[in-house]
């Protein structure tokens, strides 16, 4: 824990502090992902676990394989396709906010069968 | 002649095109294609007639003609279901008088009719009927016939329940298909059993005399009895249930409840018959291999006659009576081809029992038309209703006393001759057997002037409004069937036309039956006429003296009870109360039971499925979590 800090004031960042923020990102991302109930909100949340992600391709690229560049291309990828992926999201959400009138996501649950039908479709007897 | 096959087309197509349209046509149109049509069949019926019995060869014998027939369905090489249309006498017979009797009701009920609703249904049904009648009697085949005869007790049904909001009229509707379908379940055995031995259903083979047909059946037995009698007994049966004999009678009184129109056609000229024509077309494998079947037709034929004859004899309602009548008349006609033999003078029962079809369907129809024209007056039933009629309806009672002179067998009206023919024939049979007819043929004068004179003559009763003589629609076929009920018998040498073996012979009248019956028939009148010409107590008094059999009689001598009681009692409560408890509580249970085990499995598990993305996310996680600690830990 010593060469960490030693390391890190000399100006020589470890991997591990990388992979810290990573990480926190990360589930920062997740937890967003599981509590928020804003369909742009949970948005945001999988863009924060992509870029934790592109900082682990790019960390872990920089610091394991420096003679390498794949990390970096893959970081680059994943960033076009989360611009795309966000872009689709977003037209859904706003294709969603258009007939429902609210983006709520825990109210979206219209495919499932409503309790009181399932009631009534008792064999009958 | 191939245009035959139009006299079957053609109704058929009037049957589609007026129930297609039904209700967008107005009435007046519906009844006068329904009516146009019939008449060109009547005309083409007439037409194959007159070159049918003019064709008969050298020796005054009548082939069959075959003019189409096509393979319908192939089981085996040798057995195989046509579709055919068979011209022989009592075919060409049939023809006449189906399309004669079809005819007159179409026109009679323009007037009966007028302003029914449901009028031009009506019309439909009527060739719906008159198609599947003339089917059946120009079949080929046992089995062509058995459709046509399916399709006859159909229109019967849909017509007996043409006022299908009266509670009354769906119940005979009912009962008439169910007795009659019950009573077809055993002429299907017949059949199957006929054809099974035989490898054929086709008429002009089984009755061709060839011995050979039914070499099979030789020494087959089944309860002692040969099968081809079991064979023959059970498609008596189904003629029996059609032609209303003891004791499957029970639907016929009860299907009066249909227009008055269709009890003319069907239940009294017409369907009814059905039975007389199926055992008149087997008549040769009758007696030639099964004598004794035959003879068991006869004595059910005379009872079932002398049965009815009573029971007519204490009815109040008038078509009721009637209805008795025609089973009486009808039981004549089996007792006639029953006690028949094969060929020539032999032969005299089968060809009076076919005259007597013919004239009976005559008068029959015009009793029954010219009932319709009092009821259509009075709007009633019930004879207590009417009295005194004659004044008002001059055609409607000439004719209705014509139809009753020839029913009680008077000359030189036509019923004198036919049952004349019949009685002499039953006479050449056994001379107890042929007093007990002559005593039902008296019964039959007198319960027929009874209900002349009670509606003619009699007590007035007073009216709503007085009664009218009915439109000239309804008075043309009751003219036209008077005149032919005047003349038919006399007129035309039956003998010539319709025999056992086809070969024409001369009939003559024999004088002392006729003599006989016809004194037994005045005799009848003029007691009639005695009690119920002017109010008179003599009826109650012998009502009251033999009560016991007036009270019987008049519930019908209990038959209906008893059915009740064997179904109802003895069937429903032995047999399908515990089948209908076996099937819901324990088919019905199991079945149940797999789809509430299904329910209940799917709605534990459904909470998986609950569509809501951050669960689903959730779960994912903890499982990758689980896979790590997996892989870190172990």
């Amino acid at each position: 824990m010593g060469d960490i800090f030693t390391n890190f004031f000399a100006g020589i960042v470890p991997l591990e502090a990388y992979m810290v923020v990573s990480l926190i990102m990360f589930f920062s991302g997740v937890y967003g992902f599981l509590s928020r109930k804003s369909l742009l909100m949970i948005l945001i949340s999988i863009e924060l676990i992509l870029n934790s992600i592109d900082i682990n391709f790019a960390v872990f690229n920089r610091y394991l394989y420096p003679e390498n560049m794949e990390g970096f291309f893959f970081a680059l990828f994943t960033i076009a396709i989360s611009a795309c992926e966000t872009a689709v999201a977003i037209a859904i959400v706003i294709n969603i906010y258009r007939n429902l009138g609210h983006v709520e996501v825990d109210s979206l649950n219209e495919l499932q069968e409503p309790a009181e039908v399932a009631e009534n479709t008792e064999v009958s007897k | 002649m191939q245009y035959t096959l139009l006299i079957l087309i053609l109704p058929l197509l009037s049957f589609v095109v007026l129930g297609l349209m039904d209700t967008k046509w107005k009435p007046k149109v519906a009844g006068t294609i329904g009516t146009t049509v019939l008449g060109i069949v009547t005309l083409l019926s007439y037409y194959t007639a007159w070159m049918y019995f003019s064709s008969a060869d050298i020796s005054g014998t009548y082939q069959e003609i075959i003019p189409f027939q096509a393979e319908w369905l192939r089981f085996t090489d040798s057995l195989h279901i046509n579709l055919g249309i068979l011209l022989d006498p009592i075919s060409v017979m049939m023809l006449v008088v189906i399309s004669t009797v079809s005819l007159m009701v179409h026109i009679y009920s323009l007037g009966y009719m007028k302003g029914e609703k449901g009028f031009e249904r009506y019309y439909a049904f009527l060739s719906l009927f008159t198609f599947s009648m003339l089917g059946l009697v120009l079949a080929t085949n046992i089995f062509q016939m058995y459709i046509f005869w399916e399709l006859v007790g159909v229109s019967s049904y849909l017509l007996i329940g043409f006022y299908y909001t009266k509670p009354e009229a769906v119940a005979a509707s009912k009962k008439a298909f169910i007795v009659t379908r019950f009573a077809d379940l055993f002429f299907l055995i017949g059949i199957l059993f006929l054809s099974f031995y035989t490898k054929t259903f086709d008429f002009g083979i089984l009755t061709s005399g060839d011995a050979s047909v039914f070499a099979s059946t030789a020494g087959v037995s089944f309860m002692g009895i040969s099968v081809m009698s079991w064979a023959m007994a059970l498609i008596f049966i189904g003629g029996a249930g059609k032609s209303a004999m003891f004791p499957l009678h029970i639907w016929l009184p009860d299907a009066m409840e249909g227009p008055t129109p269709v009890s003319a056609l069907i239940h009294a000229a017409t369907m009814v018959v059905a039975g007389v024509y199926l055992v008149a077309r087997l008549f040769p494998v009758y007696v030639l291999y099964t004598p004794d079947v035959l003879h068991g037709i006869a004595y059910v034929g005379a009872f079932t006659s002398l049965f009815a004859a009573v029971i007519a004899c204490v009815q109040t309602d008038i078509k009721r009576v009637l209805a008795f009548s025609t089973i009486s008349q009808i039981g004549f006609m089996m007792v006639a081809l029953g006690v028949s033999k094969m060929g020539g003078e032999e032969g005299l029962g089968y060809m009076a029992g076919m005259f007597h079809l013919f004239t009976h369907a005559m008068f029959k129809a015009l009793l029954f038309l010219g009932a319709g024209s009092i009821i259509h007056a009075v709007h009633s039933n019930e004879m207590s209703k009417m009295g005194g009629l004659r004044k008002y309806m001059p055609f409607t009672h000439w004719t209705f006393l014509i139809a009753c002179l020839a029913i009680a067998g008077i000359p030189p009206f036509s019923g004198f001759f036919s049952k004349d023919e019949i009685l002499t024939a039953v006479f050449n049979f056994n001379p107890y057997f042929g007093a007990l007819m002559t005593f039902t043929a008296g019964l039959t004068a007198f319960y027929m002037f009874r209900l002349y004179y009670n509606i003619f003559w009699g007590k007035e009763h007073k009216h709503a409004h007085t009664p009218h003589e009915s439109p000239f629609a309804m008075l043309f076929p009751l003219i036209f069937l008077a005149t032919v009920t005047v003349f038919a018998g006399w007129a035309i040498p039956f003998g010539n036309f319709v025999s056992s073996d086809g070969v024409a012979f001369h009939s003559e009248l024999d004088m002392t039956t006729a003599t006989i019956s016809v004194v037994v028939a005045l005799l009848s009148i003029a007691l009639a006429t005695v009690f119920y010409m002017k109010d008179s107590k003599t009826p109650a008094k012998l009502a009251t003296t033999f009560s016991g059999l007036h009270k019987a009689a008049s519930h019908r001598f209990y038959v209906d009870e008893v059915y009740m009681f064997i179904t109802k009692k003895v069937i429903f409560n032995n047999i399908s109360t515990p089948i209908a408890w076996f099937d819901r509580h324990v088919i019905d249970a199991t079945m149940n039971g797999f789809a509430n085990v299904t329910q209940w499995t799917s709605r534990r598990i459904k909470g998986f499925q609950s569509g809501e993305v951050q669960q689903y996310a959730f779960v994912i996680l903890l499982g990758a979590i689980m896979i790590a600690a997996l892989v870190i830990f172990v």
